[in-house]
């Protein structure tokens, strides 16, 4: 797998941050602008594959640290557990919270469960993505 | 705002993500499986409790009000249906905890599973056409990875074919889904049901109203669309197959049932006399081929297309009678049908083969599996007291009250070679002594796993008995959804109420 070629080694040294940091700006920007969770977890693993061909299967698993099934499962229950709070508010499923409040830094912060649902689609796609394209570089080996 | 109609859908998913978590353990896996699976068919019961007492269940999703945002809607039909679901479901998780091996547990099964079900009871529930179409993706997607779990080559063939065959049909509805939308520039259902009838070219109507035939009629595997089906499910593991089975086709019957009720009534006498023809031809054709087999499940598989034409006559007669008859068709059919392919898998546990003439004496040496058997033979078969019996009594009477003497003549000709072909199983696999020169594959007989193959059996088998003997509050239900689907302005009134003052 391994490309041998030091400008693309450097330059997914260099990437790898960019991207991963380009993704959640992506993340976070889309609630009403264009990006979201699906859009910024493609940037994410598009990053983690360009340090896969960069160096080795070893190195990208080692940079992701965790394996890509666990954060399948952990964004699917993200994304689900984000349609209930409205229920025992006596709403409908997936219908928006929202819980503003000003940090000292930061200035006025507003979260919902709709950012939960979109943290949850950036790691469902992040982990299905990944899980297939490591199976596939593994095999390949 | 009543919970109970989203349930269905919300406990499925969050059962599936939560098994995708626990991937490492085999036995988080299963426990989820069956307390996921046994929890919905808890919430689909009171779901039809709900529905029974209050009528129809609408919830607004993510409060975005009708007929902008997707509705899920609940009326005696979808109640019944989930719980039909949630039956199946549960019966196949507990079937699985012996059934299905740790390498398909090892590849996703049981999320798979969870995945199914929600795609099945999203498809019954939702009240938005292009809702509908997602939740057909999310159950195509799901069942073509159920369906190569194994990944043996006749599976892998099986499954291009359903694919290729599936992804046609789903193109179809997606064109309908837009000629409906520039006709009447809305996707609610209860909407479309409610502009059409004000629309005045009723030649287009037509035309987008056989574009839905043809797009349901393969996945109900109506004929002449129904090859796929006895191609690809014969292939799978033994619960796969029962799950699909049971479930999956029926999707597609429901789906008619609703566009056909809900939305084109305005030339019955045109779409519903093809829906009669199309009704004759599945009986037939699927019977036939099944007449024709000797491999256990293909039997049974081009049973599933036979069945499909009685549900879809019912449809088609349009008549109260025949619509409680088609009603009462799709729930008896959908137990008997899931049991005799669980009951296929114990014999293939039994014989390690599928193949009629390679098996016998299994009454002999088991006759409870036997009387297991009968149970649901002789009820797809008709024969009273049990559920297939009033299930064919209530269509053939519609029919003669309809004077469609032709369809009649051919449903109890059906109803004979459905017979016969039951017969021939019974005769083959437990009857007959078992043929010289072919050794038992014993595989594992131990009735220490064994077990959970035969617990859903049971159940099933009872079910199927009780429905028989105490047939009174299905036939009410049945009845009700009847009245309900003969009576689209209920649907509209429970959806739009409020939109339209």
């Amino acid at each position: 797998m391994n490309m041998h070629s030091l400008i693309l080694r450097t330059a997914g040294h260099f990437l790898l941050p960019l991207l991963l940091l380009f993704s959640v700006f992506l993340l976070l920007r889309g609630h009403d602008e264009p990006g979201g969770g699906f859009i910024g977890g493609l940037v994410a693993a598009a990053a983690i594959v360009l340090y896969l061909f960069s160096m080795d299967i070893r190195s990208a698993r080692k940079v992701l640290r965790v394996d890509p099934r666990d954060l399948l499962g952990a964004g699917m229950v993200l994304a689900v557990v984000s349609a209930l709070p409205a229920a025992f508010l006596g709403q409908a499923f997936f219908t928006a919270q929202w819980w503003e409040f000003t940090a000292p830094v930061f200035g006025e912060i507003k979260l919902s469960t709709v950012l939960v649902f979109d943290i949850g689609v950036y790691l469902v796609v992040i982990g299905s993505v990944l899980t297939i394209m490591l199976n596939l570089a593994e095999a390949e080996d | 705002m009543n919970m109970s109609v989203a349930l269905p859908v919300i406990i499925p998913l969050l059962a599936g993500a939560l098994s995708v978590m626990f991937w490492r353990s085999h036995f988080a896996q299963r426990a989820l499986g069956v307390l996921g699976t046994g929890a919905m068919l808890a919430a689909t019961v009171w779901l039809l409790l709900e529905t029974w007492e209050h009528g129809h269940i609408v919830m607004e999703m993510g409060s975005w009000p009708a007929p902008f945002g997707i509705v899920l809607v609940s009326d005696m039909l979808a109640a019944i249906m989930v719980v039909l679901s949630g039956i199946i479901g549960f019966a196949t998780a507990v079937y699985s905890l012996s059934g299905i091996g740790k390498m398909s547990e090892k590849f996703g099964y049981y999320p798979l599973l969870h995945l199914l079900l929600a795609g099945v009871n999203g498809a019954f529930l939702t009240g938005d056409i292009f809702n509908l179409y997602v939740w057909f993706e999310v159950m195509l997607v799901a069942s073509f990875a159920l369906l190569i779990l194994g990944g043996e080559r006749a599976q892998m063939e099986g499954a291009i074919k359903y694919v290729t065959l599936n992804l046609l049909s789903s193109m179809i509805f997606l064109t309908a889904i837009g000629l409906t939308y520039g006709l009447t520039g809305t996707l609610n259902m209860a909407d479309i049901g409610d502009k059409l009838s004000t629309v005045e070219d009723t030649g287009l109507i037509t035309v987008i109203a056989m574009l839905y035939l043809v797009a349901f009629g393969v996945k109900a595997a109506a004929f002449p669309f129904f090859f796929w089906l006895p191609a690809s499910y014969h292939t799978p593991k033994v619960a796969v197959s029962a799950l699909f089975a049971g479930l999956l086709t029926k999707v597609g019957v429901y789906a008619l049932f609703r566009v056909f009720t809900l939305i084109f009534n305005q030339d019955v006498d045109y779409t519903h006399e093809i829906l009669l023809w199309v009704a004759a031809a599945t009986m037939l054709t699927g019977v036939l081929g099944a007449a024709a087999h000797y491999e256990f499940r293909r039997i049974l598989s081009f049973h599933i297309i036979s069945q499909i034409g009685y549900m879809i006559m019912g449809l088609a007669l349009f008549t109260p009678l025949a619509l409680v008859g088609g009603v009462f068709y799709i729930m008896h059919h959908i137990i008997v049908k899931a049991n005799l392919f669980l009951i296929s898998g114990i014999t293939f546990v039994m014989k390690g083969t599928h193949e009629l003439k390679h098996m016998g004496g299994i009454y002999r040496t088991n006759p409870m599996l036997g009387v297991l058997f009968l149970i649901p033979a002789l009820s797809l078969a008709g024969l009273p007291p049990l559920s297939g019996f009033f299930a064919k009594f209530i269509i053939i009477r519609a029919g003669i009250e309809a004077e469609a003497y032709w369809v009649v003549a051919v449903a109890l000709v059906v109803g004979l070679l459905t017979l016969y072909s039951m017969i021939k199983i019974w005769a083959e696999v437990f009857w007959k002594a078992q043929p010289e020169g072919v050794e038992d594959e014993l595989r594992d007989v131990s009735s220490g796993p064994m077990i959970w193959m035969w617990v859903p059996v049971i159940m099933l088998a009872l079910m199927t008995v009780a429905i028989g003997l105490y047939g009174e509050p299905i036939y009410q239900m049945a009845a009700m959804s009847a009245e309900q689907l003969l009576d689209p302005s209920q649907y509209i009134e429970a959806v739009l109420g409020e939109a339209r003052q």
